[in-house]
């Protein structure tokens, strides 16, 4: 008994050790910010920073278009062969647009962004912990995570949210399409409708969980990779904890920012 | 009075002493060689004396403030004092050379851009790199990135030079370069310089004083004629390359002789 005690309290403790990790990261970024953002900021920062947003969004834009084509295809297809049953096929308008803008949009390009860029940091910042590029920071009185993590979750939090704009837009066209195969449907009239449906609270709670899973998968992937110990194996096992551990958050802070937008009315 | 002090210092490892109870004066302007085998502790001892690490006990003093219990203003105002070159150099293989040594200056003065490009430019011209500045660190050869990691080690002009294995996996002509290098260092910039090596050829071009590690402790400390002329059995069989005790039959020889002897080596 007494062990499994043990390790319970062994397990919360670790767990309590990392989340507050996580926020001491999350605070020395905040800090940071200043320094990469333009104008105010070092010059270089930013344009790391614009090379970090060219990485986490525009290389990910064919993945993430297609992922949201699919799946507006899959979500009118379900939606109508049910719907159709009740005569309510233009219900499959509402359904996508509002599916995507509130969740889908987000929580698929959150998924895209910590499976390609999460696992992409976890592995670059584990790198250079094991070939002594953290510890020459460290040295030059510079702090790696001010340095590295500064520009990197500026990138996230300007990309992601953009990213999941077209994850929207794509996903909306694929309801567009199947609306005008099934009912011919003309594709301007689909888009008044889908206006018509979604509202600006809508349009702001995607937002807002599109900028909460960019500061999950950022600073999660950047912990995994700062956790690095030494050696290939370890920058691995970093690599795959950075986007089991993010994905996993992304989909538990979507379960709590639902709740909270439904139940305060804002859904 | 000594630029560097280590007062009993000690350091341990999952309980296993690494370091035990070293004492060390670096006087101001000398060159240090930290010599030793293998696992003798001489790049821990080089991580305390950077601040990398804590030890389980006692203290290391930089310019009369104990680094192992100081503040982190204080540390930074420390490490702005001392260049390290790393053995892997730890160059930045995003950035190119020239921006390798820039970075320090970038982020820790108010130099303007032109000024820093010329102090880049002298840099790598005394490392003999001026032409090379463009290229990145996976195009140069091993003996180019620690003279490169040495021209980023000078950037701030610090009053102590510290490097760790510069002459490791390189040709004796290459090493012979880099031992001319750090004594042109010393003479131009009346640095103190630190280097950690095993290679007894280097130790004795560029040492002032020798301090010679054995399983966590010094058995010698000494010029380099003291040193040559030590009678300490340790200190002799590591000048004599001798490989330790003749009459123990290495392992891997009584394994392979019992091999032999058994029916499937006969077969």
């Amino acid at each position: 008994m007494a062990t499994v005690f043990d390790s319970v309290g062994r397990e919360t403790i670790s767990h309590l050790d990392y989340v507050g990790n996580l926020n001491i990261q999350w605070w020395a970024t905040l800090r940071a910010m200043k320094s990469s953002l333009p104008f105010i900021g070092k010059s270089y920062r930013w344009q790391t920073a614009v090379q970090q947003m060219l990485q986490i969004g525009v290389d990910a834009l064919p993945m993430v278009s297609l992922m949201a084509i699919c799946t507006g295809l899959i979500l009118a297809l379900q939606g109508a062969t049910e719907l159709r049953r009740f005569g309510a096929l233009h219900y499959v308008i509402d359904l996508v647009a509002v599916g995507f803008t509130r969740e889908l949009g987000p929580l698929l390009t959150a998924i895209a962004v910590s499976g390609r860029s999460g696992s992409a940091f976890a592995a670059e910042i584990g790198t250079m912990k094991v070939t002594e590029e953290i510890d020459s920071l460290r040295v030059m009185a510079i702090d790696p995570v001010e340095f590295i993590l500064g520009p990197k979750y500026l990138a996230a939090l300007i990309s992601v949210p953009c990213l999941s704009i077209i994850c929207n837009v794509c996903g909306i066209m694929a309801g567009g399409l199947f609306m005008f195969f099934s009912t011919h449907l003309s594709p301007p009239l689909y888009f008044r409708y889908v206006l018509a449906s979604i509202k600006l609270r809508d349009v702001i709670s995607g937002l807002i969980k599109s900028v909460a899973f960019a500061t999950i998968i950022a600073h999660v992937s950047c912990l995994e990779g700062f956790r690095v110990s030494a050696g290939a194996d370890s920058v691995g096992r970093s690599t795959t904890s950075a986007v089991v551990k993010s994905t996993f958050l992304v989909i538990v802070a979507d379960a709590v920012f639902t709740a909270i937008f439904y139940f305060t009315g804002q859904a | 009075m000594a630029i560097i002090s280590v007062r009993d210092l000690v350091v341990e490892y999952d309980g296993r002493r690494v370091l035990d109870g070293l004492n060390l004066d670096i006087e101001h302007g000398e060159t240090m060689v930290l010599l030793g085998g293998s696992g003798s502790g001489k790049s821990t001892l080089l991580r305390h004396i950077i601040g990398l690490e804590r030890p389980k006990s006692g203290s290391v003093y930089v310019k009369g403030i104990d680094i192992t219990n100081c503040s982190p203003a204080e540390l930074k105002k420390v490490r702005h004092s001392i260049g390290v070159a790393f053995q892997s150099a730890a160059l930045f293989n995003s950035l190119s050379v020239n921006d390798n040594v820039a970075l320090p200056m970038r982020e820790l003065t108010k130099l303007a851009p032109s000024i820093i490009d010329l102090v880049v430019w002298m840099n790598l011209s005394v490392v003999g790199l001026a032409d090379f500045g463009n290229l990145y660190p996976q195009e140069l050869s091993g003996g180019m990135k620690k003279r490169a990691a040495v021209a980023r080690a000078l950037a701030l002009g610090p009053e102590i030079l510290v490097l760790d294995e510069p002459s490791a996996g390189l040709d004796p002509i290459v090493a012979a370069e880099l031992d001319e290098l750090i004594l042109l260092l010393k003479q131009t910039f009346q640095m103190t310089v630190i280097v950690v090596t095993h290679e007894m050829a280097s130790a004795f071009t560029i040492a002032d004083r020798i301090a010679m590690l054995y399983k966590g402790a010094f058995r010698s400390i000494g010029t380099k004629d003291e040193i040559k002329a030590s009678q300490d059995p340790r200190v002799r069989q590591f000048l004599d390359r001798d490989p330790g005790d003749k009459g123990k039959e290495p392992a891997i020889a009584t394994y392979f002789q019992k091999y032999l002897q058994t029916p499937e080596a006969n077969l």
